[in-house]
């Protein structure tokens, strides 16, 4: 990861905001992050903590009412994506950057076969002709490892397995070479060899192409054997952001560390019971004025409820780009 | 698809013979006969001789046997002859009607163009205000428009045809003066007046029938596009850059219109069994009236007939039906 060039992705400050009848849903707090160059960002938090929102915030893929941009700046280059137009937007959506949803089962459409679904993109952006197109998709197929691509063409999803058409989604997506592919939880609802097969498939197409990708997972697992750099979410806000070996070497928010015990280990005593972090995720109904994870913190102390703590590097490189936290609590905290 | 249909179309023959068997013995049962519309002042001898003539004192099934040979066999040859002018019906007994005297077939052939046009006209009218209104109230759930088009399919739901057909006719014939308040079947399209006319007096019982009709498909159409709009699918094809003309009107559409092609078809027989309270409203002499008239007379050939006619439709659009559904979504297959 050059640290000097400019990233390719650069968030700052962003908030969004459900508004529903009862009441304000602040599900994304002030998160702000960036992205190298061919980097892969891996983001990790329970369900609720503002993951897929963030990531669909950027591109404007929510729909508006019910949520609100109320904050920020998305710097795609040097657009900033919460200000140019929806034509505009919608330029970058599928071109600059791909997206990859949870469920493949649900995310083609049904009465569309896969070739016509690979080219809309295509054509859209990049005004291939019908044959064009075609070519191109048999390429990505053939790419993203479906054996008789062009025979494939005129299949439709259901004529797929569930892994199957995983690769026709990470195929639509790539289909115009974007900068940036954020695969929203993509392994989660596959089963465990074809999550293998899919992560294999990432990393080795990642080495081919080169984008930068963001990794919304809930897996831990997935992040340590794919991940640069992780940022663990709670509350909408990021609680942690570290290189993905300081991460796991290192954690400092109690709840990553929490996280990170969840984890079942196949060596060692076996545990009698699998850990879990008692509680519930908070559902945040304002700005946090305090630390959101306090309920279900061990180390909470009166600053905790006093005031939402801030990212602070623990290193000495700035927010962001080293090993940050956002907690109140340190040795010297406890101590005193 | 084609093997499908094939099958379909000969579980059909059975399935309609049972109809035709239970439909004529049904009819049959009915109390009253056509001797009833016979004067008393006919002397008995002459009344025998009239009924026999009728083809009244044969058993039931006799009679049966020689209606379906009448209807599957005569008829058809009938309108061979009548299209290319040939006479393979010559002498053979058609199905005739107790009331007039004449051939069943010639009085539906005399009907149902009438019925056609304007109940006809009434569904594609219905049909395509109902689309768009559906689609666009779906877009825009809960906004003004989306409330509008609640309102007015309630209106049309709820508000039965004779009362707003009688309305139109006081605001638009009587107050207005717009358009005529009665349907003159006996008008010919000649010229540009006369279509203008022809026009004119179909408005109001299209209107009238159109608002029905347009109530119900415009619900399912909103229905459906509501429960497609929310699907992955539509995330997928906004998150590849997309057009929302695109999205909505192509990746959305397609799956809405799947149930609602079905709803559509199943709907077009009704269009043959005429709207009767519409029809007798503006005084449209189609299929509806000769069918009320001739339960009314004891006209059992007539009612039997066209029971039968509208039996043979719904069968028919039902396979229709079926056959879209297959056509529209590749996830069903008839192999």
């Amino acid at each position: 990861m050059p640290d000097g060039a400019a990233p390719v992705l650069a968030v700052r400050g962003l908030r969004t905001v459900f508004r529903t009848r009862g009441g304000e849903i602040h599900a994304v707090n002030d998160v702000s992050f960036h992205l190298e160059r061919g980097e892969l960002l891996g983001v990790v938090g329970e369900s609720g903590s503002g993951k897929s929102v963030t990531m669909m915030s950027l591109i404007g893929l929510l729909p508006m009412p019910p949520a609100e941009i109320r904050a920020g700046t998305v710097m795609l280059g040097d657009q900033d994506l919460l200000r140019i137009t929806p034509d505009a937007l919608r330029d970058v959506r599928g071109a600059k950057v791909g997206f990859v949803f949870q469920d493949p089962m649900t995310s083609l459409n049904p009465v569309f076969n896969v070739g016509f679904q690979i080219a809309e993109p295509l054509r859209r952006h990049m005004g291939l002709t019908k044959a064009q197109a075609a070519d191109r998709a048999v390429e990505l197929l053939e790419l993203v490892g479906i054996p008789d691509a062009r025979k494939r063409l005129g299949d439709y999803p259901h004529q797929f397995s569930g892994g199957m058409r995983q690769r026709v989604m990470i195929a639509i997506a790539l289909a115009c070479d974007p900068d940036v592919l954020i695969a929203d939880e993509p392994t989660t609802a596959l089963d465990v060899t074809i999550q293998a097969q899919i992560l294999e498939l990432v990393k080795e197409l990642r080495q081919k192409l080169g984008m930068a990708i963001i990794w919304i997972t809930h897996d831990l697992g997935v992040i340590a054997g794919i991940a640069d750099r992780v940022m663990v979410m709670y509350g909408g806000q990021v609680v942690e952001q570290a290189p993905v070996k300081d991460l796991f070497a290192n954690p400092q928010h109690p709840y990553t560390r929490a996280l990170l015990k969840t984890i079942p280990s196949l060596t060692g005593a076996r545990a009698d019971r699998l850990q879990v972090i008692e509680g519930q995720p908070p559902i945040m109904t304002a700005a946090p004025t305090a630390c959101a994870f306090r309920d279900r913190c061990t180390h909470r102390f009166a600053r905790c409820d006093a005031e939402n703590p801030q990212r602070r590097s623990l290193d000495a490189r700035p927010v962001g780009f080293g090993h940050d936290v956002a907690c109140h609590w340190t040795p010297e905290a406890a101590d005193a | 698809m084609l093997t499908y249909t094939l099958r379909r179309l000969l579980l059909a023959i059975p399935t309609l013979l049972l109809i035709s068997l239970v439909i004529f013995f049904l009819v049959d049962l009915a109390p009253g006969s056509p001797a009833s519309e016979i004067p008393l002042t006919v002397p008995p001898d002459v009344r025998a001789k009239i009924l026999e003539s009728m083809g009244i004192n044969q058993p039931v099934y006799v009679r049966y046997l020689l209606w379906l040979k009448q209807f599957f066999y005569v008829e058809p040859l009938n309108g061979i002859d009548a299209l290319f002018g040939t006479s393979f019906a010559d002498g053979m007994q058609r199905i005739i009607s107790y009331q007039t005297r004449g051939p069943v077939f010639s009085l539906i052939g005399e009907r149902i163009p009438q019925t056609l046009k304007v109940i006809g006209t009434a569904y594609l009218v219905g049909v395509l205000i109902a689309v768009p209104i559906g689609i666009y109230s779906a877009y825009r759930q809960y906004s003004w428009f989306d409330q509008a088009g609640t309102l007015l399919a309630m209106i049309g739901f709820s508000v039965p045809t004779f009362f707003s057909g009688t309305l139109l006719i006081i605001i638009f014939s009587v107050m207005l003066g717009w358009f005529p308040t009665k349907y003159d079947t006996t008008l010919v399209v000649t010229d540009w007046a006369s279509f203008v006319k022809q026009i004119k007096q179909m408005t109001l019982p299209v209107m009238t029938l159109g608002l029905a009709n347009a109530a119900a498909i415009s619900r399912y159409m909103r229905s459906s596009m509501l429960e497609n709009m929310g699907h992955d699918y539509v995330r997928t094809a906004r998150a590849k850059g997309m057009s929302e003309r695109t999205v909505v009107l192509k990746h959305v559409l397609r799956n809405s219109m799947i149930p609602v092609v079905t709803v559509i078809a199943l709907g077009i027989p009704s269009i043959f069994g005429g709207a009767i309270i519409t029809e007798n409203l503006f005084g449209v002499n189609g299929i509806g009236s000769a069918l009320i008239g001739a339960i009314h007379g004891n006209d059992l050939p007539m009612v039997q007939t066209l029971a039968f006619i509208f039996a043979i439709l719904i069968v028919l659009f039902n396979l229709i039906a079926d056959v879209l559904y297959g056509l529209l979504d590749p996830r069903i297959r008839y192999d």
